[in-house]
């Protein structure tokens, strides 16, 4: 591609995890931009929906739906290769909370919900990155968790797969760290979506999608490495990672 | 357990809430779960959107579907807020060919009450305007409705408060509008006949309506405002207005409930007072206001419902035929005024028959108040409600709280077709909210 058509061709924008809340504010802000939007998903029909919506609200008609499924990991190949162009940012919002209780007692329900939130994501970032590091640039955001920042009783199994998340983030980012090549790790906290549909948010900690969305568009201009959405979560996991183990293991949080 | 009630909060009642976050969900719980109905954004005033043992939250349906300029017709999901399609569609020059008092109802919620506007008597109700739906009945099947497919059952769904089955999704017009502002003109009535006669004189206007002060007594009673309205074109605007100008109201807020003796004879009787003056003095002259200020003007003003405290409010609105109007409307003041607590909302204006089934408007006049609710009001509304049904008038359901099972009867003659239609897919009994319970549906 050509400094010219850079300009004139829509930037291109890949979704990974598009019928997921944050997913479709994600593509639907990049949309409003004029951005070429491709949503990736298991659940195609999921994503054509929010594809309709998107399409209808904006007016913009560069949109569309591909499958991925996050635990076929040999597809990942294929489906990057399929792409009709490289994006120049790849958003990675996949995820699964699951049940901890069940994860406890059922590995395979564990294993899902691991190889989810870290071993999928992890490894099509890793592909994602050699292709933007042979072309000179991108972005790559992943959003991870903050749960991620220390384990708990009550979901560390979704936890210890976001940490495992974060931790290949940062080190992509630091390997990456003198190319054109952006790494952005995005911990949104609690966000209301159909993930948190059953759960109490504590309101000040709680952003919408459309927030954790405009924090994200905001890396185009303004690049970071660790985003909390809300400030006030960066100062909350301090102090929760500040706490002695010996303290912190006798706590219910 | 939820607690659930109407914008007027009385009654207050609690039940399962589930939410449906796509319409296969939708579907399979109106198919499963007894007593069922959707339920929005709950604008709907007293207990239509509860359901006689489940609920199903609809607003997760909330995804748009296509736009069709040439022909004007916007498709979602049920659960999309209007507010969104005007925010979306405004600025590229198209507004619904209805809205009601308020932008945050669901699609679902405006075709399940046929909602009316300032305009129903050229431009008839929201149902009027809707080119099909689809809807999730409690056998299971999913039909798609429209004047010319399933018309019983379009029909009866247009104004059926979801008692035929769920609204997953629907087609509606859009017109075109040059601009997002109205041209509105100000009108004085001194008195209840005047009024009458000044809504006849405007109802060559696109949009009509008259605010009436409810206390006003003697030779002033039924003194009113009214208020004439035309979409401005691009050439009525000063030079330098936005064309389509954004939301500004919302800024308000009510941040908690206020006290139920705030709302008392004096206070009211001063705001309205003032609210009169305020308008009398634009007597005759025109304005241009913009469209939020002027179709939704307590939108400005979020939680508004707190203002009568946490006893709650109920919204009675009554339409009377024609020639019984000015009478019947008169003995109403008269009655309300004399209770003392009346209300800041208390609108008339002059209606054109409907076309669903079961929609409120017909021929004639209709009366909208607010009144605080007290175990007081109850047989002052009973006095009031038989006044309407003696004059062949009906009360709006997705307002109503209080009316009884025969002032229904009496108000809504295509019942029995109704009711047998409800046999027929298998709704009765299941598909139930408070309302249909206590209207005996």
């Amino acid at each position: 591609m050509t400094e010219t058509d850079r300009h004139t061709t829509p930037k291109r924008l890949l979704v990974v995890g598009g019928t997921s809340d944050i997913g479709r504010a994600v593509a639907a802000t990049y949309a409003a931009r004029g951005w070429h939007i491709t949503l990736a998903a298991r659940d195609t029909d999921g994503a054509e929906r929010n594809a309709d919506d998107i399409r209808t609200r904006s007016g913009a008609h560069q949109i569309d739906v591909k499958h991925l499924d996050i635990l076929d990991t040999n597809s990942f190949e294929p489906f990057l290769d399929g792409l009709d162009a490289l994006p120049d940012t790849v958003v990675c919002v996949v995820g699964m909370l699951g049940d901890q209780t069940r994860a406890q007692e059922d590995a395979d329900h564990a294993t899902t919900v691991m190889r989810t939130n870290f071993e999928g994501p992890a490894l099509l970032l890793e592909m994602v990155a050699a292709r933007f590091a042979a072309r000179g640039h991108g972005l790559i955001v992943g959003v991870s968790s903050v749960a991620g920042d220390r384990g708990r009783a009550s979901n560390y199994v979704y936890g210890a797969g976001k940490a495992g998340f974060s931790a290949y983030l940062s080190g992509l980012r630091n390997r990456l760290a003198k190319t054109d090549v952006h790494v952005a790790t995005v911990k949104p906290g609690f966000v209301r979506t159909s993930m948190t549909a059953d759960m109490d948010l504590i309101g000040p900690l709680t952003a919408e999608p459309e927030a954790v969305a405009d924090r994200i568009a905001a890396l185009e201009t303004r690049p970071a490495d660790i985003v909390y959405v809300l400030r006030a979560w960066r100062l909350v996991m301090f102090i929760i990672r500040a706490i002695p183990e010996s303290i912190f293991k006798k706590l219910s949080l | 357990m939820k607690d659930l009630s109407g914008w007027g909060r009385y009654p207050r009642l609690s039940g399962p809430l589930g939410k449906a976050r796509d319409m296969g969900p939708a579907a399979t719980a109106t198919a499963t779960l007894p007593g069922v109905i959707a339920r929005g954004l709950g604008r709907s005033y007293g207990d239509a959107a509860i359901g006689r043992d489940n609920t199903i939250d609809a607003t997760g349906l909330n995804r748009m579907q296509s736009f069709d300029p040439n022909t004007g017709i916007l498709a979602v999901e049920a659960g999309v807020p209007l507010a969104d399609i005007i925010d979306t569609f405004l600025p590229q020059g198209y507004f619904p060919c209805a809205v009601p008092g308020t932008r945050f109802v669901t699609v679902g919620g405006m075709i399940a009450s046929d909602v009316h506007g300032k305009n129903q008597h050229i431009h008839g109700t929201f149902g009027d305007h809707v080119a099909w739906l689809m809807l999730a009945m409690p056998d299971g099947r999913v039909m798609r409705c429209s004047p010319h497919e399933n018309a019983e059952l379009f029909k009866a769904t247009i104004g059926g408060m979801g008692l035929t089955g769920t609204i997953l999704s629907a087609g509606f017009r859009l017109k075109q509008v040059e601009t997002g502002w109205i041209r509105q003109t100000t009108h004085v009535a001194a008195n209840l006949g005047e009024a009458v006669r000044l809504l006849s004189q405007t109802a060559n206007a696109t949009y009509t309506v008259a605010w009436i002060d409810v206390l006003a007594r003697g030779a002033s009673l039924g003194r009113s405002l009214i208020l004439e309205g035309e979409h401005a074109t691009a050439d009525d605007l000063p030079w330098g207005d936005v064309r389509f100008p954004p939301s500004t109201n919302g800024r308000l807020a009510v941040p908690m409930d206020m006290p139920s003796w705030l709302l008392n004879g004096m206070t009211v009787r001063a705001f309205n007072e003032l609210y009169y003056r305020n308008g009398a003095r634009k007597a005759g002259q025109t304005t241009t206001v913009p469209w939020d200020s002027y179709f939704f003007p307590l939108d400005g003003i979020a939680h508004w419902n707190r203002i009568y405290g946490r006893r709650g409010f109920v919204q009675h609105q009554c339409v009377i035929p024609e020639a019984k109007a000015e009478g019947v409307v008169s003995d109403i003041l008269e009655r309300i005024s004399s209770h003392g607590a009346g209300s800041f909302l208390a609108v008339i204006k002059r209606l054109a028959p409907g076309s669903g089934l079961m929609s409120f408007p017909m021929e004639g006049l209709t009366l909208a108040l607010d009144i605080p609710f007290n175990e007081k009001l109850k047989p002052l509304l009973a006095e009031i409600d038989a006044l309407v049904v003696a004059a062949g008038g009906r009360l709006y359901l997705a307002k109503d709280a209080t009316q009884s099972p025969a002032t229904f009867a009496a108000g809504y003659p295509n019942l029995d077709r109704f009711k047998a239609l409800r046999d027929e897919i298998g709704a009765t009994g299941r598909m139930a909210s408070k309302l249909s319970e206590r209207l005996g549906l």
